[in-house]
């Protein structure tokens, strides 16, 4: 029996070594395909979201659809390429870059530093930062002079608390772990406003009647972009040049209006799309 | 009766998307439990074998494949080959390969379990009869291991049916992920489609799942006599 024990954990331990030098040392360097080997294979594989409406979803039909959606077929149609689209979660879009199992990920993809070690971001189409929504009769404009009495709501984990916590610690937060009980607690009058991403509170005050967006630009503005392998230069490139191409003929602008709109309203068209970035 | 959105499942395409996902779930699940049952008997003779050797490397691969989590393996062989050997598999192979490895390791230690629980008795008193070897396994020992095996199988072909709602994360379109777009595209028109998609998923599943169990129920019943 010790035997065997034994024999059992000297075995375990190589094979998790193995493993271990396989997938870390071992890894390809050139994990993706470049713009030629794109164009030659007559297919191009975007990875989208298949389940955030607006930016990306499938219809009833099956087809892809959303604000990402739009700017992929434009893609497809100016590659004249046929589209292979991915279904990507949030959590694994770095992941199907790094293995180049897709191109180009369009899923609402937030640049930031960090993601920018690992994978190469092409020019802006498309703002985000954070926003307050509060009811219509008790607006918050404002954070500066905050009444320590009141609250605001924030949902756990998120940028938004972050951001509080680091640049107003005298706000008093009430935390709530979903979007369904944090949208309770505002209903209720728990707490006098509602801070998350601009996106969804804009989303909110205009789905749900007698709530205004006080704030609906704070923090640090973030921006959305396409993203490619790291070291992908010629697909990197050619994106860069037809994002720059289509800013000059406002193609974003036309984004919104078809797949945005019935969400956000016309009022904040030029503060969510990014149209023309200058030339470098 | 309250709104649960079931008419959302009428619209266009949406309830032929959602039974083309449950088969895209049923195919992986069927195709790794067909060769997980065999692979997995192989492996559990062989780990209930006095030989060392054999069974510690079944045991090291039964701890392997136990300790960590599906959602691990499938992006070990999902993006992990590709990293370490430039292969690249699709999402449904990917799936069948992590439910083939995982289902071939907990059926061999369903079938080892169920070998050593036939007490040393049973051997002896047949051979005690008379009997040959093979008449031995055949009349008195596998009659009474597969007994033992069927129900503990049923419920993992059942579990591996459900865990394949985990594929959507290496890009596997199945029932489950299906049903969240379905829900996603409708936010805005039928806010309560939830419920009745989660439900229509609920039924589905319970519909694959349940004719297995009757199945087991009737082998079992049929033994008996």
């Amino acid at each position: 029996m010790t035997r065997t024990r034994n024999f059992t954990r000297i075995l375990l331990t190589i094979t998790l070594l193995t493993l271990l030098a396989l997938f870390s040392g071992a890894a390809f360097a050139a994990n993706y395909r470049s713009l030629d080997q794109i164009r030659n294979s007559g297919v191009i594989n975007i990875g989208v979201f298949s389940d955030k409406n607006p930016f990306g979803y499938v219809d009833e039909n099956g087809d892809y659809q959303g604000y990402d959606v739009y700017f992929a077929e434009r893609i497809g149609k100016d590659l004249a390429l046929k589209i292979n689209y991915v279904s990507t979660e949030a959590a694994n879009r770095i992941e199907y870059l790094q293995t180049g199992k897709v191109d180009i990920i369009l899923a609402n993809f937030t640049v930031t530093p960090e993601r920018a070690e690992v994978v190469d971001f092409a020019l802006p189409y498309m703002n985000v930062a954070l926003g307050v929504v509060s009811h219509a009769d008790n607006a918050v404009n404002s954070l500066e002079n905050w009444d320590s009495n009141e609250r605001i709501i924030v949902i756990s984990g998120t940028t938004a608390e972050d951001y509080l916590i680091k640049n107003y610690p005298n706000i008093p937060l009430q935390k709530y772990d979903s979007y369904a009980t944090a949208k309770n607690a505002l209903e209720n009058r728990n707490a006098i406003a509602w801070a998350n991403d601009n996106t969804e509170v804009i989303a909110f005050a205009i789905q749900n009647n007698g709530y205004t967006v006080g704030i609906p630009s704070l923090g640090s503005q973030d921006t959305i972009a396409p993203a490619v392998s790291k070291g992908n230069e010629t697909l990197l490139n050619w994106l860069n040049d037809e994002i720059r191409k289509l800013g000059s003929e406002r193609f974003f602008h036309a984004d919104y209006e078809a797949t945005l709109v019935s969400t956000y309203g016309l009022e904040y068209e030029d503060s969510l799309v990014i149209d023309g970035i200058k030339s470098e | 009766m309250p709104d649960l959105g079931f008419e959302v499942l009428l619209k266009g395409r949406n309830f032929a998307r959602i039974l083309e996902g449950l088969g895209i779930a049923l195919r992986v699940s069927m195709i790794s439990v067909a060769m997980s049952i065999p692979f997995g008997i192989l492996l559990g003779i062989l780990a209930a074998w006095k030989n060392i050797f054999a069974r510690a490397v079944i045991r090291c691969y039964l701890e392997f494949v136990r300790i960590m989590p599906q959602l691990v393996l499938l992006f070990l062989v999902y993006f992990g080959t590709t990293r370490a050997f430039g292969w690249n598999l699709s999402g449904e192979v990917a799936s069948i390969i992590v439910f083939t490895l995982w289902g071939t390791a907990e059926m061999s230690d369903l079938v080892r379990g169920a070998l050593i629980s036939i007490p040393a008795h049973q051997y002896e008193s047949a051979f005690s009869l008379g009997l040959t070897k093979s008449q031995v396994y055949q009349y008195v020992i596998l009659p009474q291991t597969v007994r033992r095996l069927l129900p503990l199988s049923i419920n993992l072909i059942t579990r591996m049916i459900k865990t394949t709602s985990l594929i959507l994360m290496i890009g596997v379109v199945e029932v489950l992920k299906v049903a969240q777009q379905i829900i996603e595209a409708n936010r805005m028109s039928s806010p309560n489609a939830a419920f009745g998609i989660y439900l229509t998923v609920f039924a589905l599943y319970f519909l694959a799942c349940w004719p297995i169990s009757l199945f087991a129920k009737y082998l079992e019943k049929r033994q008996v006599c």
